[in-house]
């Protein structure tokens, strides 16, 4: 007797339905890449043929290859200050981590102290940060920890909340089992709480990067002093005083590519803490 | 290990004594309560829906403590010596197979050198000696219950307390579970309180059914099921079987009619 039921002889064999929810699988990974290639360099091309066909002077609007020769040019000016900018970016981030954390893991230990500082962590968040920078640089000496201290008030809320859900959300049969085994405090934030709040921290994490940089940039345009080690945001109000557009656009771009490098940074980072347990970094999902 | 002892002769572990458990001042979950547990018993606490099983198991684990009367240890046992399992496997899932069951030992200051044999033989009575590595994500319900009983069993505790821990899992996987069970229990020669809904798995597992109901939730009757262990199979189709499963279904029925 011979077998001739195909789905039996060819255990590799796939129906129809299979194929095409692989094939569409596939197109999207490629697309997910190209499209957002394809629409810039488009978006490129009709800026570059805009300027051109129109003769725009480039004091109003410079054409890209102006932007790009530009940043070629003052490279060595625009590479310095996107140095500064990014030391105090990272740097008020990991303020923010340690601070955000430190408070986190302070509030789950004590209901008294979450009631008596949680408001107070609510007020800095909503309070817009430009309303407050210039009162800091009155009463902080130092630029840099100006500066810093700025990036921090935007950057730190987002960790310390995600962090505090995630330390709160810890399955509650699993508590039940520590207690049980008489698992001190130290043991249940360390193998039992820390673990559960990982996803969550890391969520407060890639928001955070992003609000640092925004944080740092916007406190430099309150500080508003240059000189030497002025970051990007000074060169551009500098530009913008001297009506050097294409530079205003080339520390533009550099910003924006920070923010972008950070939060792919932070997203890498957070697939490979999570993706061996945890829903949101396995595949399929980005 | 050998069976236990006959059912009136052996030590007694656990004493509950008029137990009382009130909620909120008004919701009596438990009342009146007494249980003597003895060494080697399997014991199945039968009943509908809010007759306070869970609520007793709370009390025996000392997750939470009675209103009224006084639970106690017997001979030198006290409350070290207990582990549980939930309804669900509750694992901590950022931890490989091996981590989850060498937690109990971990948090009472062991490290994973220490005690690697008991976590592999733990495995290997689950029959997931193969699976040390693997996340919890990667297993099916049944093994991720089988996970669950090995970290209970892991620290060769004296008694084990069971939540519904099949209640969640297919027919075929409970009977399977229910019969490894039987045999883990017998090499352990531990005490198990095993919480269930269902009839059939109380008859074919336990000793003594102990037939609760509820508003206000209590002890209605208990029964004894004196088939000898080992319990396999053959025991599933017997006339002893179904005559017990009827008079624990009868019982069951009293005290649905009784709330
Ligand atoms: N923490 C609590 N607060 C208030 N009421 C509770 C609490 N825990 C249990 N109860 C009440 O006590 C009663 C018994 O609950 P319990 O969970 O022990 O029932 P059960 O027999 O385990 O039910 P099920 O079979 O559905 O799990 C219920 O009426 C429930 O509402
Ligand atoms: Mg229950």
């Amino acid at each position: 007797m011979t077998v001739t039921d195909p789905t039996i002889s060819d255990p590799v064999m796939v129906d129809e339905e299979e194929t095409r929810r692989a094939r569409a699988r596939r197109i999207e990974r490629i697309a997910k890449w190209v499209l957002p290639v394809v629409m810039m360099g488009l978006t490129l091309l009709v800026w570059d043929r805009i300027v051109v066909w129109n003769e725009i002077p480039h004091y109003i609007l410079p054409g890209p290859r102006l932007v790009f020769a530009t940043l070629v040019e003052d490279w060595a000016m625009l590479f310095d200050a996107l140095l500064v900018t990014l030391q105090i970016t990272l740097m008020a981030l990991a303020v923010a981590v340690i601070g955000g954390v430190g408070l986190a893991v302070l509030f789950t230990q004590s209901r008294w102290i979450e009631m008596s500082f949680y408001p107070y962590a609510v007020i800095l968040q909503v309070t817009p940060v430009v309303s407050i920078a210039p009162l800091i640089f009155i009463y902080v000496e130092n630029r840099m920890a100006g500066l810093l201290i700025c990036a921090w008030i935007v950057a730190f809320f987002p960790v310390l909340a995600n962090t505090t859900l995630g330390l709160n959300s810890a399955d509650h049969n699993l508590r039940d089992l520590f207690r049980i085994y008489g698992a001190t405090r130290w043991q249940r934030l360390r193998f039992l709480q820390l673990p559960s709040a990982l996803p969550y921290f890391l969520g407060g994490l890639r928001i955070a990067g992003g609000l640092s940089l925004i944080g740092a940039v916007v406190a430099e345009y309150v500080a508003g002093t240059g000189g030497i080690g002025s970051g990007l945001a000074f060169r551009i109000l500098e530009a913008g005083y001297r009506l050097n557009i294409p530079r205003m656009f080339a520390a533009l771009f550099l910003i924006a590519a920070t923010g972008v490098v950070i939060f792919a940074g932070l997203s890498f980072l957070s697939h490979m803490l999570l993706r061996k347990w945890h829903e949101s970094a396995m595949q399929g999902s980005t | 290990m050998a069976a236990p002892a006959p059912l009136g002769q052996r030590s007694a572990l656990l004493d509950m004594r008029h137990v009382t458990k009130t909620f909120n001042g008004d919701v009596v979950a438990l009342h009146g309560m007494s249980l003597t547990v003895n060494e080697g018993d399997f014991i199945s606490l039968l009943g509908p829906s809010g007759c306070g099983k869970s609520t007793a198991l709370r009390l025996i684990a000392g997750l939470s403590h009675p209103s009224q009367g006084r639970i106690e240890w017997q001979g030198g046992a006290d409350d070290t010596d207990l582990a549980v399992v939930f309804q669900e496997p509750t694992l901590m899932p950022w931890a490989t197979v091996a981590q989850n069951v060498w937690l109990p030992f971990r948090l009472r200051g062991k490290s994973y050198e220490q005690v690697k044999d008991d976590v592999l033989e733990a495995l290997r009575l689950v029959g997931l000696e193969n699976f040390q590595r693997s996340y919890p994500r990667e297993l099916s319900g049944g093994m991720k219950m089988r996970v669950s009983i090995a970290r209970a069993l892991v620290t060769r505790p004296k008694l084990i307390l069971m939540d519904e821990p099949f209640a969640a899992l297919d027919e075929i996987t409970r009977h399977k579970l229910n019969n490894d069970l039987l045999e883990m229990k017998q090499k352990i020669g531990c005490t198990v309180i095993f919480v269930t809904h269902s009839v059939f798995e109380s008859v074919f597992l336990s000793d003594r059914i102990v037939v609760m109901a509820a508003r206000p939730g209590r002890v209605i009757e208990e029964l004894t099921v004196d088939a000898p262990y080992p319990r396999d199979e053959d025991f599933r189709t017997s006339a002893d079987y179904a005559g017990h499963c009827r008079a624990a279904s009868d019982a069951l029925h009293q005290a649905m009619e009784a709330a």
